[in-house]
């Protein structure tokens, strides 16, 4: 090798030099590296002596002092010739000693040699030249798989094959071609020696004459260093990632602390007006018992009522405030989902359950709505029941009635109304039930709507069995069933269905929804309350849930008000009749038509059937029940109610006609006075005072005056306009404005077309326009979830191709808040909600309904209709539209 | 008589714009959306497509002059272009579009560009041949006709 290389040098040394001054590798001549051979110093002596003689010249004297120098002179010569031949001798000796340059030369060579190989050794480093052809010359490789004549006068092509070869072999003569030295990193895949990564460093050599003659090269193997370095990358991005998720995850918990805060401000401002309140209304039931004529006794009615309603709104808020998350939201959802779907809802109360009695109103409630709607949910065909019966107190009650009645008189703020004065209970929801005994006085009409007409006689008969064998207040165990048709509860699921956070599998949860709270709280909550919450079911059969709840009754009641009224007495006949029939405490819901239940019935009825069944203290909590289903078909059926202003005579016809078999308890003597009056109130309602009189004379048996139906109106009016509101798209519509407003917008549904292209938008408003519809059209999908969050839409156009967000995830992400009940996804997809005033006091009450979404396809691959379904749309419709396809889809989608 | 010719002309011609495959049924919808309500909205489609449609061409061409092109951008636009050449039913220009955006999507530029001179040959043709039909009716609506449906 060594010698290989110097002849290289010599090689290299007979070219010329060239004028090149660059700072590069020229082979000009030998490096000299190594130190030279120290030059042997010469020793020698010169002696210089005068001869200098005192004598005058050519005397005696002189001669032979001259002679005797001479002499002298001659001796010293002699002697220096004879040191000299000495010196001749051991320089002859030691030039005999000396070695010869070319041995010299040799071991200098073979100590470079040493050195390099020293040095080297373990170097994972590879060098070499290679001339302009790129053929080695020479290479150093410590770890050779291949003899250096398998190398030397070949390119790398030439030598080994894989990955990496060519880019060295292209790298290199970019070197050569550029005159610059270059490093680069090269990944070799080579059956040579596997997968090995180089840096490598390649510099060009050049001739004397500035010809670029071949390149020096050096690689060294750096792929630990590279694998290091790659692992280093992906820990910090791994890390970046992280750190993102810790600050979305603080911002959540920011966000939820402050929802909290808010909802923990709003449970203390609905406390701090509750009770003031309840004073108020206390102190009128108060004056109520005492001696008043017919007209002060009307007022104090309509201020008890009032004040009840108020009360009830604001324990509602409460109610919300306390469970929002978890229950609530969970359960308005769910009892939208019910309305989708065709499902029989009833009631079945035994007939000794008493009427009244006293419990946690807002807690039984919400157990009672959570499993309800629970039991909707997973039904999708078939029944949903409520039965209600009297049980013998349970073994397990021992300690726990005690608790539970201790626990349910916290919510009674009228207890200190009189118990032989009045008929009714202590629980607040009373003022409900007297304000209706009042009233039965005035007019039986009013009565019958507002108040379940059986409940005289449900008095009468706790009034037999119980409350004159015992004394003031008793405790009864009522075992509700909730049960249904549903899909069932396997049986190995059973054990963890009251836990937290537990569904009945993963596929549960994501085909229904809900968080796997509402059991364990209502467990919980029974429990509480001195209960026992249990489940039977069997799969694909149904479920039954039982909780079995200790009540009190409270046993004074006295119908002397009742009896004093002729007109109550004839109610009582009324009722009496009724309660003859084999009906008797069974009430039945079947919707005809999704809309028409709800729609028609409005609160009224539910309130009604509910103040029956499970007696006061139940009423509160079906009223809640059906405020949710209330909310929906009004934001749902806006235009059906709207009907109403147009043709308020033949919609209450219709509406009698459809609340006949809702009920099928309802009496049929009754029923002429409660459409009359559901007509009045929301003619009333929609058209404002201007016609009240007129409403008035429509209602055939209405005997009450003017002020019964003022009366009517203020009770349903704090609910529609927050209705309303919520609804309309500015919330501050003037009331006059509404039903104008509202009689424009009745046959004409509310499209929303998204659509990026003008062209487009131009073309499909025209044919819309020409169709009879005028339709909002936005122009992107952020947008479009921006106005569904603003407007409710009865079908939605999508485009699926669009800028800034597209049809498919605008899509989803509706889809998602019909789902949830929330616009959290939206929020994370960076879509704020915009907040309307109005919406603070129910933000979720209105449940979400199913949009029709139509894509707009463009026939393009990207827009297959599988995708347009898999995201949640309901059709498509290929571009470009026409006619023909806008009409079927209008015919299809908007009933 | 001279009506009468006009009248004809702009029914001839309107077919041959059908035949040729210049226009399709789309185009027939628009007509069929003006009314007396509307008079004007075809004309008033068409020019929003014209001015469309040349911002897109140029923006194309700009973009297919850069060092680097952005395909992505691209393929929006002639979505775009696809889109309101649908519409109006102007077809051979949309079934250009279909072609371009697969080459967008390929990233093959010599194809985007010679799709462009098509696009924007065919564009050229169809503008003519549309702004020559409505020359044909307004003059049949100045010589107080009424335009043949």
């Amino acid at each position: 090798m060594l010698v290989h290389w110097i002849l290289e040098e010599h090689r290299f040394e007979e070219e010329r030099y060239g004028g090149d001054k660059r700072s590069i590798s020229i082979l000009d001549g030998i490096y000299d590296i190594w130190q030279e051979v120290p030059r042997r110093k010469k020793n020698v002596v010169v002696p210089s002596k005068r001869v200098e003689i005192d004598a005058e010249y050519d005397t005696v004297i002189y001669w032979k002092q001259r002679a005797m120098h001479l002499e002298k002179m001659l001796e010293a010569s002699m002697q220096r010739e004879q040191l000299l031949k000495e010196k001749l001798q051991e320089s002859i000796k030691n030039l005999e000693k000396q070695s010869s340059p070319v041995e010299e030369l040799s071991q200098i060579l073979k100590r470079a040699d040493n050195f390099l190989h020293f040095v080297l050794q373990t170097a994972p480093v590879v060098f070499g030249h290679q001339d302009k052809e790129l053929r080695y010359r020479f290479i150093y490789n410590h770890f050779p798989s291949l003899q250096e004549e398998d190398i030397l006068g070949k390119t790398d092509v030439e030598i080994f094959t894989g990955s990496g070869v060519k880019e060295s072999q292209d790298f290199k003569k970019e070197v050569m071609d550029k005159g610059l030295p270059a490093k680069r990193e090269i990944t070799f895949e080579t059956e040579l020696f596997g997968s090995k990564t180089f840096l490598i460093y390649v510099e060009p050599v050049f001739s004397k004459a500035g010809e670029t003659i071949g390149i020096n090269y050096m690689g060294m193997d750096i792929t630990d260093q590279v694998r290091k370095r790659e692992r280093m990358i992906k820990i910090r991005e791994e890390i970046a990632v992280q750190k993102a998720k810790e600050t979305e995850l603080n911002r959540t918990i920011h966000i939820t602390e402050e929802t909290m805060r808010a909802k923990q401000m709003l449970a203390t401002m609905s406390h701090e007006i509750r009770s003031p309140l309840s004073g108020v209304v206390s102190m009128a039931e108060i004056l109520a018992t005492t001696k008043l004529d017919r007209e002060q006794r009307q007022l104090l009615n309509v201020m008890l009522s009032s004040g009840d309603l108020v009360l009830q709104l604001i324990n509602d808020i409460l109610d919300l405030s306390k469970v929002e998350s978890e229950v609530v939201k969970h359960v308005l959802q769910t009892a939208a989902a019910s309305l989708q779907k065709i499902l029989t809802l009833e009631g079945n109360v035994a007939d000794d359950v008493p009427i009244e009695v006293i419990g946690d109103v807002l807690r039984i409630r919400q157990i009672l709505t959570n499993l309800i709607s629970n039991a909707i949910k997973f039904t999708h065909e078939g029944k949903v029941g409520v039965k209600l019966y009297v049980v013998p107190e349970p073994p397990f009650a021992k300690e726990g009635s005690q608790h539970g009645s201790d626990g349910s008189t916290a919510n009674q703020t009228t207890t200190n109304v009189p118990k032989e004065e009045t008929c009714t209970s202590t629980s607040q929801t009373s003022s409900d039930q007297r304000g209706f005994h009042g009233k039965k006085h005035e007019g039986s009409c009013q009565n019958r709507s507002q108040c379940e007409p059986g409940t005289p006689v449900m008095n009468g008969k706790i009034d037999v069995t119980e409350e004159q064998a015992e004394l003031p207040e008793t405790t009864v165990w009522i075992r509700c069933d909730v049960y249904d048709t549903g899909i069932g509860i396997p049986e190995n699921a059973l054990p963890t269905l009251f836990k937290k956070y537990m569904q009945v599998s993963a596929d549960h949860a994501r085909k229904y929804g809900g968080t796997g709270l509402g059991l364990a709280i209502c467990k919980q909550l029974v429990e509480l309350m001195g209960g026992r919450l249990t489940v039977s079911s069997r799969v694909h059969c149904g479920s039954t849930f039982t909780f079995i709840l200790p009540y009190k009754v409270s046993l004074s009641c006295d119908h002397s008000d009742d009896s004093d009224d002729p007109n109550d007495l004839s109610d009582m006949d009324d009722h009496g009749d009724s309660d003859d029939d084999a009906t008797n405490g069974f009430f039945q819901f079947q919707p005809l038509t999704l809309g028409s239940l709800f729609s028609s019935n409005g609160s009224s009825r539910t309130q009604k059937l509910l103040a029956h069944n499970i007696g006061h203290v139940n009423s509160h909590k079906i009223n809640g029940f059906s405020e949710n289903y209330c909310s929906f078909p009004t934001s749902n059926g806006q235009a059906k109610e709207m009907d109403l202003v147009e043709d308020a005579c033949s919609v209450a016809e219709a509406l009698e006609i459809s609340s006949e078999p809702e009920c099928s308890f309802s009496h049929s003597p009754d029923h002429d006075s409660e459409s009359a009056i559901c007509r009045g109130r929301r003619h009333h309602n929609d058209v404002n005072a201007e016609n009240k009189v007129s409403t008035i004379d429509v209602s055939p048996t209405c005997s009450g005056t003017s002020r019964e139906v003022d009366v009517k109106v203020k009770i349903s009016e704090p609910q529609l306009p927050a209705e309303r509101q919520g609804r309309s798209d500015s919330g501050s519509q003037s009331t006059l404005n509404i039903s104008q407003e509202v009689s424009n917008s009745i046959s004409k549904p509310k499209i929303l077309l998204v659509e990026d292209n003008k062209i487009n938008v131009l073309v499909t408003q025209s044919m819309m326009k020409q169709l009879g519809h005028t339709i909002d059209v936005v122009n992107n999908g952020v947008q479009a979830v921006r106005a569904v969050q603003c407007r409710s839409y009865d079908l939605v156009l999508m485009d699926v191709c669009m800028p800034v967000m597209d049809g498919l995830q605008a899509t989803r992400l509706i889809r998602s808040f019909e789902e949830t009940g929330n616009w959290d996804a939206a929020a994370k997809a960076g879509i704020e909600r915009p907040s309307p005033s109005s919406d603070s006091l129910q933000p979720d009450c209105t449940p979400p309904k199913h949009i029709p979404i139509i894509a707009m396809t463009a026939n393009a691959l990207s827009e297959s209709a599988e995708e347009c379904f898999a995201n949640g749309m309901d059709s498509f419709v290929s571009k470009p539209v026409t006619f023909q396809k806008l009409k079927e889809c209008l015919e299809q989608y908007l009933p | 008589m001279d009506l009468v010719h006009l009248q004809r002309q702009l029914v001839d011609y309107r077919t041959s714009l059908y035949h040729e495959g210049f226009l399709d049924e789309q185009f027939t919808q628009l007509q069929s959306l003006q009314d007396e309500n509307n008079p004007d909205f075809v004309v008033e489609v068409v020019s929003l497509f014209f001015e469309d449609s040349e911002r897109l061409l140029n923006e194309l061409s700009k973009a297919l002059e850069q060092q680097i092109i952005d395909f992505k951008r691209m393929d929006a636009q002639v979505h775009q272009l696809k889109g309101s050449s649908s519409s109006i039913g102007a077809h051979r220009v949309q079934k250009l579009c279909i072609v371009f955006r697969n080459y967008c999507e390929a990233q093959n530029v010599e194809g985007c560009l010679k799709c462009l001179q098509q696009v924007k040959h065919e564009y050229g043709i169809i503008k003519t041949k549309l702004e020559s039909m409505f020359q044909l009716e307004q003059q049949i609506l100045n010589a107080g006709g009424s335009i043949p449906v």
